[in-house]
């Protein structure tokens, strides 16, 4: 069993649609696995769902990045008007914030956008060149047309054998064992 | 409406006019879209017209080598006149960007579906619109190697940019807008890149496809925050990209010159940029689909609801066009009325008419239902609309500024070969970059046409 392990990734279910996938993901979880993950060519609506994905964390990540792209942005300004290199003309106030808002409403977007996009990399793990599921010759049409599901070996109630069949069960297109190389 | 004609939007009218041609499945989307990049031979045309767009451009760089040799006294600009095509250009360029980022995030947040098969290249050509447009400020600097003055950096001198100037608030609103609209473009890409990477057949491209998709492997986690990212990066770019053209339009606005200091330039600017977006979005996607046989998946509807926009926008324009004109008047302050009758029968009355003619009344056309199914006319319909847009800028810009306060200020503007040669460069550029784009990326997303697949598949159950 120990020796299975350390060469088996998981074991893999080819699906020909995307209501099969979700049929078979809810299959999956009722026999108890836990340690799965399911592979689509698009976002599938449900699929997370089925899997028992609540929130992420990127939208909080995307807040704080706004926060601080704002916040610094006006601070800046603030800092070097007023405080950095003070400038008196005709005594007009130092700190003239309606003046500094386009810049900081600016820089509120850019730090959330960045946020957003490289926090959302970042909680996947990318860019992560290779990935055991990329050993399934098939596994190439999970950019075009099939659907996968992948119960790993990490789950507690995982047996190359067991598994294998539980999931031919389920009348996918093809079933295959995912190793490491 | 005449007698035949189903009621807009009925189940009849979207079965006419898809937004996808029947019959494809998540195969055939792939298939037909990744071919053109992967399979496909280059074609004789591509190659001409690369070849021109590639000339053009090297146009652009001798004008600009020129430029920076002799300075900015090589264009037609002067004093009264400082800011001639440069700023005509840049303010034409950024406009037409904004198509891209409304079909992109405006449209995704209003659920419109029409907007997937055009969005991708949509988003390119802001990318390429944006580029074009940040030439212009550089080099009208006259010294653009001192062009990093406009960044807050920690200078000997230890002085900051004026944080109250709006060529500040363009510096670092242009920025944000192109690094927003290049951050949305490449998340937008992620899966697709995934799907030519194993689609590829050649070493190289598997290699440089799969570098850039990042491992991507259409896991539901990745999907699900990937989908997180994705709606806020389009609740960001809404408000950004607003926000881009109406400091843009403060140039004008925060100064006090006639004509420019009116309070209906930020929403006049940001209708006109939409404007002049969906006219350029036009006319690349009819030679596009023609010459990609992409008919299926840019249908008809689709160039249907892109000329609604225009002509929508193109009313929008309009009514500032209308109220710039009463509110001179109505103000009663001198300049301002002198500015009108400068518009009307000054010594450039002719493109304001021509200007009219362009933005105004031929775009009214476009009630017709006949010809707005008419794929040959919407194309000289988009460009002429290209060109009166140009000429707005081209009015606002130069019209007020030959005629200022005091008659010993007024002056006179006579573009020189080298600005028409910049211009006609960037227009080479742009073109340069939307062919190489065609050949090397996917022009329409994939990913979400699957979508659609799919869910026009559950539209029929």
């Amino acid at each position: 069993m120990e020796h299975h392990r350390s060469h088996i990734y998981g074991v893999m279910a080819e699906f020909d649609a995307p209501e099969q996938l979700i049929h078979a993901v809810e299959k999956t979880r009722e026999a108890g696995y836990h340690r799965m993950d399911a592979y689509t060519p698009f976002p599938v609506e449900g699929l997370a769902h089925a899997m028992g994905l609540k929130r992420n964390m990127v939208p909080f990540i995307t807040l704080l990045g706004g926060l601080a792209g704002g916040l610094g942005g006006f601070g800046f300004q603030y800092w070097a008007a007023a405080i950095s290199y003070p400038q008196n003309i005709g005594g007009r106030p130092l700190n003239s914030w309606p003046a500094f808002i386009p810049v900081t409403f600016e820089l509120t977007v850019l730090g959330a956008a960045l946020c957003a996009v490289f926090g959302m990399l970042a909680l996947n793990r990318l860019p992560q060149p290779h990935h055991p599921v990329f050993n399934v010759k098939r596994f190439v049409h999970a950019t075009s047309d099939r659907f996968y599901l992948c119960i790993e070996a990490r789950d507690p109630k995982f047996h190359v054998a067991e598994t294998a069949r539980f999931l031919q069960g389920l009348h996918p297109h093809h079933v295959t064992e995912v190793v490491y190389d | 409406m005449s007698a035949g004609q189903p009621p807009i939007d009925s189940p009849e009218i979207r079965r006419l006019t898809p937004v996808l041609g029947p019959g494809h499945t998540f195969r055939s989307v792939t298939d037909k879209i990744s071919s053109i990049v992967l399979t496909r031979p280059t074609s004789f045309g591509w190659f001409v017209g690369f070849a021109i767009a590639f000339s053009l451009t090297g146009l652009m760089t001798i004008a600009i080598g020129w430029l920076f040799t002799k300075g900015v006294g090589i264009w037609g600009i002067n004093i009264p006149i400082g800011w001639g095509f440069a700023i005509v250009n840049f303010v034409w360029w950024i406009g037409i960007g904004h198509a891209g980022t409304l079909i992109s995030a405006i449209l995704f947040l209003l659920n419109q579906k029409w907007r997937t098969s055009i969005n991708r290249f949509a988003e390119a050509m802001t990318l390429f619109a944006v580029a074009c447009a940040g030439i212009f400020p550089l080099i009208h600097t006259g010294r653009p190697w001192m062009a990093f003055y406009m960044f807050p950096y920690p200078s000997t001198m230890s002085l900051w940019p004026q944080f109250r100037s709006p060529l500040i608030w363009d510096v670092f609103a242009v920025s944000t807008y192109g690094t927003v609209s290049l951050l949305f473009w490449f998340v937008g890409l992620i899966p697709d890149l995934a799907t030519l990477r194993d689609h590829a057949v050649t070493k190289p491209k598997q290699i440089i496809y799969g570098m850039l998709a990042l491992g991507w492997r259409g896991s539901v986690r990745h999907w699900h925050r990937y989908q997180s990212a994705y709606l806020l990066l389009a609740g960001l770019a809404t408000p950004l990209v607003l926000s881009v053209h109406t400091v843009v339009s403060f140039d004008f606005a925060i100064a006090i010159v006639p004509g420019w200091h009116t309070t209906i330039f930020p929403p006049y600017f940001v209708a006109g940029a939409i404007y002049s977006g969906f006219a350029m979005v036009l006319t690349i996607a009819i030679p596009l689909r023609k010459a990609y046989g992409l008919e299926d998946f840019i249908t008809m509807r689709h160039l249907d609801n892109m000329a609604k926009v225009m002509l929508a926008t193109g009313l929008i324009v309009a009514y500032g066009y209308f109220f710039e004109f009463f509110l001179s008047l109505y103000s009663g302050n001198k300049f301002d009325v002198y500015l009108v009758q400068q518009r009307l029968h000054g010594p450039y009355a002719p493109f304001y008419y021509a200007l009219i003619l362009c933005n105004i009344l031929t775009p009214q056309l476009l009630w017709s239902y006949k010809l707005r199914h008419n794929v040959a006319f919407l194309f000289f319909m988009s460009i002429v609309v290209n060109i009166g847009m140009w000429l707005e800028r081209f009015v606002i810009v130069v019209i007020s500024l030959t005629r200022d306060f005091v008659p010993s200020a007024w002056g006179r503007y006579l573009p020189t070969f080298w600005d028409w040669a910049t211009l006609i460069g960037t227009i080479g550029m742009f073109v340069m970059l939307l062919f190489l784009f065609v050949r090397v990326l996917p022009a329409i997303s994939i990913a979400e046409m699957r979508e659609l697949v799919a869910e026009t598949s559950e539209d029929e159950k």
